[in-house]
């Protein structure tokens, strides 16, 4: 039995298909197709939740996403843990398993319920109002506490195991919304041949036909009708059926956000299968076929666990079989509620009263109420509720009477009219007009390309809705540029047998400004009526203020069904006509979208592309340790056995003074610069001057933006008249090549030169040391590898090891070295060659730290490291690369600029400390007096800093004030512990004049 | 002294394969390719050269028909081709000596490669490509110099269910691996 409220021959679920399921432990069974809610329900169960704030006992109030009780758990391993998902969209499977939230120690008897007790004091605005004072009490007691108490729900501890999926689409026409409405839309696009994309949120399409069986179209059910339309469409090769799928975002130029689930309703998903997959789709046109969201109505204790939206209770009975009690009573202010009534009692559920606020009311409906023998009462309300974990009666007073007669019920249907879902238009950035008729807003004036159907557009009647849909569906085709558009005929008889008219907004009878009463206007965020009215005697004005002060339509549900209600009773207290108070915008998403969905494929190990170089898996061999450089993964150090970080970096540096040391520099920035004016370019792009290099030979450059400051630099070497290899830090090679183009395309478009990035053309060896040339020789075949035939910077193409190569004479450690570029296929290869030469003199591998530490013993700068943005080529002693005879370079009038001639500037210096073994900390400031009081003058700081195995001290750079008339002075550098005591010196620590390099 | 030491070629998604249900992922040969510049006034010439006309329309590429070793054209951009030949084609060599500047740089071993094939190549690419890929913009022939994932990518539609993907090397781990992710439940 899948539940003692199953009503045998209703609903459309298969009896024989039964699976179990457990909430909170206990074990029940439901039926194939049911949901969470359907299933509970059909076993009674009607208590499913917590309130957030006063932990009030609730239950399920509605049949889709607008539900603001229902959020539990669920549960499929210790993994997969989901908060927070609504029961009404939960399809259980077998094995299905969910906890109720925000209670303790149980749902039936919750600690936490004490707050309602204690409810005067947490009024809206209580927050605000009470932790202000005493301010120091806020970080140690207040938010400590109100962060335990906060929050719905408890998030998966472990690693989310499975992944998602994403699709970037483009179509036609994209439908929102499976309804009557949507579907009509589709099939008369479809048939136009444009491209079709339909989705639902729900796993069934229909919308209301789903459960309206009072609908006949053409002599067919409106569930068959829709059974067919389905069909149909499901045949066409232009159309996508996207159920389980939210539309949950409406972005610029008609792009929409869909969230698709994929396995969250299957028992055992296919192993490979993502969770969910995003949709990203670019439409031609939108067409927003949405529906309407039914109201509650606003009167005392109306959130009491059994109280819900008629047309729930009817899609219950209707779709699931389900009766959601055994003794019903109703309380509405629209027709379509006695649909809901009638559907029960003719199903055999006891309805003992129909409650109509209304005094006047269709005589049609009430004439069926009297021959299904039902009690109505119009122009009457309920006035209070009672029950504890489930309601058990109501007192209905005639309007504007307290005299109330008690009704005894375990369930009440409630209908406050129907609110056109306005969510993605109003998405859109569209504002909605208002119809004060029918006191509702609805989406009049589109800013993109779209149009709203059917009952979000406040179309209620099906035969006017499906035709609304058509004209629709044939505009778009037009729109999109379809010539010859297809006939495609309207159904020729709709027969509907109850309406949706009558409505009302606000609070009812019993719940007005002078009764002390709970009256929910926003269950999820339980906010009341008087929490509203007491927000505009504070002051508040305009509803974005009244919402964030009583954070009504602020929950997870965007106050679906609670929005309309919290502005009239704003507008009611302001004295103020509801379109003067205003509309919330909506934003997106619809309803929440999980971190998985957003991120799709970017997770785990395609987070960020991870990029390594040809040599990557030579140095992994010799035991590299990585360090991430931007994206690439580069050797750090190559430890050898017993070796810590610094053993490794002190060997690694000494080796290449006195032998030489093999480096991968593959991930530098190479540009190939080809053209006849590629001289003329790079005089421009450079502070140095390129014209008069020759061919063969090669320069160390500097690259300044406009105002001065040093932003790349690099060695560049001419191959031909009119091509040059430039090289770029690894860090900037895009950057550079980014800021090439752009001064050639906007500012010197004339130039006959063209720039082609080929970083990863070229795998890099270095070989840096006094052996370096001993080592390549034997490898090298057609280069004359002499000094006096290849002297320091200079280039030569030839073949090594059989290959192309661009042998590069230069030096980063200023020691005789190469770089050997080489294709990059053959770079490993080539390498490997290289290495065992190498090792025949006692070479070593070097990474990163070394290339640092042996770069900064001879004061060659790193750009982001020496610079920082505000450093010159003066500033940084490299005065020699600044051309002086050129008329112009990028930077050339920066240069100029007072400040930066002016005396006093921050310079590079080195420093070494009195101590020989203390190593100053990269960063730290330097004063030139440490006894001065703080804040101190600072002068400068300290750049670089290592231990220099090679010089038997530390050596440091820094930038200080006037650096360069400093030298030999002693400056400071305070730090927590102590104050070190440093000497201004030159930069160049080793070689200071350069012999080494010409060996 | 004689060179013992011939240095030995591998490519960056070397023994690499891929795919799922309708879709398969195979690293391509090793091939020729350069990156060519040339002005508008001169796209004749230089085409001659190389035994094509090449396409001057967005998005479209031009395969040359002679008996010499194909090369193929491919638009990138208003004055810049991606040029396509097999492994051993010499094609900077039939430019060297053409009158209008230009510019031609080998990238053979900058980039590389991968073929989607199959029924669900589109739907592949589409989980990483935000470019509109459909037949009526991107018919068989159409390339694009566009993004997947995070990584930049030249497609190229080569048959209605084929497509060759280029990518620099050091992104070719990033771009497979996520076209593995990606024919997972597609």
């Amino acid at each position: 039995m899948s539940g003692l409220y199953r009503i045998s021959g209703k609903g459309r679920l298969t009896p024989a298909k039964t699976v179990a399921f457990t909430f909170d432990g206990k074990s029940y069974e439901g039926l194939e197709g049911d949901t969470l809610a359907s299933a509970l329900l059909a076993n009674g169960v009607v208590l499913t939740a917590r309130s957030f704030k006063y932990h009030r006992p609730r239950g399920t109030m509605t049949e889709g996403s607008e539900e603001p009780n229902s959020l539990i758990g669920v549960r499929r391993d210790t993994a997969r843990q989901q908060p927070n998902v609504r029961a009404t969209m939960q399809e259980i499977y077998d094995g299905f398993n969910a906890v109720s939230q925000n209670r303790w120690p149980s749902l039936a008897f919750d600690i936490g319920a004490v707050n309602s007790i204690l409810s005067p004091l947490f009024v809206a605005g209580f927050y605000y109002k009470t932790f202000m004072w005493p301010r120091v009490a806020w970080e140690k007691i207040y938010e400590p506490n109100i962060r335990a108490a906060a929050g719905l729900g408890l998030s998966p501890t472990e690693q989310d195991p499975d992944h998602y999926a994403n699709k970037f689409a483009y179509a036609d026409v994209v439908i929102i919304g499976g309804g009557p409405a949507g579907i009509s839309a589709a099939l008369t696009a479809a048939k136009q041949g444009v491209s079709v994309i339909i989705c639902d949120e729900n796993a069934e399409f229909g919308g209301a036909l789903l459960y309206e069986t009072d609908v006949q179209i053409d002599g067919k059910s409106g569930y068959d009708w829709t059974q067919d339309a389905l069909a149909q469409l499901g045949a066409m090769d232009n159309v996508t059926i996207l159920p389980r799928t939210t539309a949950f975002g409406y972005y610029a130029q008609n792009m929409i956000g869909l969230c698709e689930r994929i396995t969250d309703h299957i028992a055992v998903p296919e192993a490979d299968s993502p969770r969910e997959r995003l949709w990203q789709i670019r439409a031609k046109k939108v067409i927003i076929a949405q529906g309407a969201i039914e109201r509650h109505l606003v009167f005392a204790n109306n959130d009491r666990p059994g109280i819900m939206m008629a047309s729930a209770a009817r899609s219950y009975l209707n779709k699931y079989g389900v009766a959601v009690g055994s003794k019903i009573g109703v309380y509405t202010a629209c027709d379509s509620a006695y649909a809901a009534a009638f559907d029960l009692k003719e199903a055999g559920v006891d309805i003992p009263i129909i409650v109509d606020s209304r005094s006047d009311v269709d005589p049609a409906l009430l004439e069926r109420a009297r021959e299904l023998g039902l009690n109505v009462q119009t122009g009457h309300s309920v006035i209070d509720t009672t029950g504890k974990l489930r309601i058990s009666g109501i007192k209905v007073a005639k309007n504007g009477q307290t005299a109330n007669t008690k009704y005894d019920v375990d369930a009440l249907l409630i209908s406050g009219g129907w609110t056109p879902s306005l969510h993605l238009y109003s998405q859109s950035r569209a504002k909605p007009s208002w119809d004060g008729d029918v006191k509702r807003f609805l989406p009049e004036n589109p800013v993109q390309d779209q149009v709203s159907v059917g009952a979000c557009n406040g179309t209620n009647d099906l035969t006017e809705l499906l035709s609304e849909a058509q004209d629709a569906a044939l505009n778009a085709a037009k729109s999109i540029g379809v010539k010859k558009l297809k006939k495609v005929s309207a159904p020729k008889e709709v027969v509907t047998s109850y309406g949706h008219e009558g409505d009302h907004i606000g609070s009812s009878h019993g719940a007005g400004a002078d009764d002390q009463v709970k009256a929910f206007v926003d269950f999820q965020h339980d906010v009341v009526a008087n929490d509203i009215r007491l927000a505009v005697r504070e002051g508040m004005r305009s509803i974005e203020h009244v919402k964030r002060f009583t954070t009504t339509g602020m929950a997870t549900d965007q106050g679906k069904t609670s929005n309309l209600h919290g502005l009239a009773i704003a507008a009611d207290g302001l004295g103020k006509e509801i379109p003067q108070v205003g509309l919330t915008t909506f934003r997106s998403p619809f309803t929440p979208v999980s971190f998985g969905t957003i991120v799709n494929h970017g997770a785990g190990d395609l987070f960020d592309p991870v990029r390594r170089t040809p040599m990557h898996n030579w140095a992994v061999e010799q035991g590299a340790v990585f360090e991430d450089v931007g994206q690439w993964k580069r050797g750090w150090y190559f430890p050898q056995a017993g070796e810590d970080m610094h053993a490794s970096v002190n060997r690694e540096c000494k080796t290449v003074r006195e032998s030489a040391g093999v480096f991968d520099a593959s991930t530098l920035g190479k540009i190939e610069v080809v053209g006849p004016d590629a001289a003329k370019f790079l005089d421009i792009i450079y502070t140095n001057a390129w014209s008069t290099l020759k061919v063969g030979r090669c320069r160390y450059g500097i690259m300044t933006h406009e105002d001065g400051f040093i932003f790349d630099d690099g060695v560049v070497g001419r191959l031909a008249e009119d091509r040059f290899h430039v090289t770029t830090t690894t860090g900037g090679a895009a950057n550079v090549l980014n800021h090439m183009e752009d001064y050639l395309q906007t500012e010197f478009p004339e130039l006959d030169v063209w720039l082609t990035s080929i970083s990863e053309q070229w795998g890099v060896i270095g070989v840096q040391g006094p052996k370096a040339r001993d080592i390549i020789a034997p490898l090298v075949e057609d280069i004359d590898l002499s000094t006096e035939n290849m002297p320091h910077m200079s280039v030569r193409e030839g073949r090594i090891c059989g290959v192309p190569t661009r042998l590069f004479r230069m030096s980063f450690t200023g020691e005789m070295g190469y770089e050997i570029n080489v294709p990059a296929d053959y770079a490993e290869s080539v390498l490997e060659a290289v290495w065992a030469e190498a090792q025949k003199h006692n070479a070593c591998a070097y990474g990163t730290e070394a290339m640092h530490v042996l770069r900064a013993e001879k004061g060659y700068i790193i750009v982001g490291q020496e610079t920082d943005g505000s450093i010159t080529p003066h500033d940084a002693g490299l005065s020699w690369a600044v051309s002086k005879k050129k008329t112009d370079f990028v930077g050339i009038r920066g240069l100029m600029r007072d400040d930066l001639v002016a005396e006093g500037r921050k310079q590079l210096v080195g420093l070494k400390t009195k101590d020989p073994k203390v190593v100053l900390e990269e960063g730290a400031q330097i004063v030139a007096d440490p006894n001065q009081p703080i804040p101190m003058k600072m002068l400068g700081h300290v750049t670089s800093s290592y231990w220099s195995e090679n010089c038997g001290h530390s050596i440091a750079l820094a930038i200080v004030e006037g650096g360069r008339s400093k030298m030999g002075e002693t400056l400071y550098v305070p730090m927590i512990d102590r104050t070190i005591e440093v000497e201004v010196v030159d930069t160049v620590f080793v070689d200071k004049d350069g012999g080494r390099l010409n060996g | 002294m004689a060179n013992t030491n011939q240095a030995l070629r591998k490519s960056p998604l070397e023994g690499r394969l891929g795919g799922g249900a309708g879709v398969t992922i195979t690293p391509a040969d090793p091939m020729s390719r350069m990156s060519l510049r040339v002005k508008d006034k001169d796209v004749k010439t230089v085409g001659k050269a190389l035994g094509l006309a090449l396409p001057t329309k967005p998005k479209t590429s031009v395969v040359s028909s002679g008996k010499d070793a194909q090369v193929s054209a491919l638009w990138i951009g208003p004055d810049e081709w991606l040029v396509l030949s097999g492994v051993d084609a010499d094609l900077s060599g039939a430019l060297g000596k053409i009158k209008p500047v230009h510019s031609a740089v080998d990238i053979s071993q900058r980039n590389t490669a991968v073929l989607l094939e199959g029924p669900k190549a589109l739907d592949l690419l589409q989980a990483g490509c935000p470019q509109n890929l459909n037949d009526d913009v991107f018919p068989i022939g159409a390339c694009s110099r566009t993004i997947f994932g995070k990584a930049e990518v030249v497609i190229w539609r080569t048959d209605a269910q084929s497509y060759h993907i280029e990518c620099w090397r050091s992104f070719s781990d990033y771009v497979f691996k996520f076209m593995v992710q990606a024919a997972k439940g597609l």
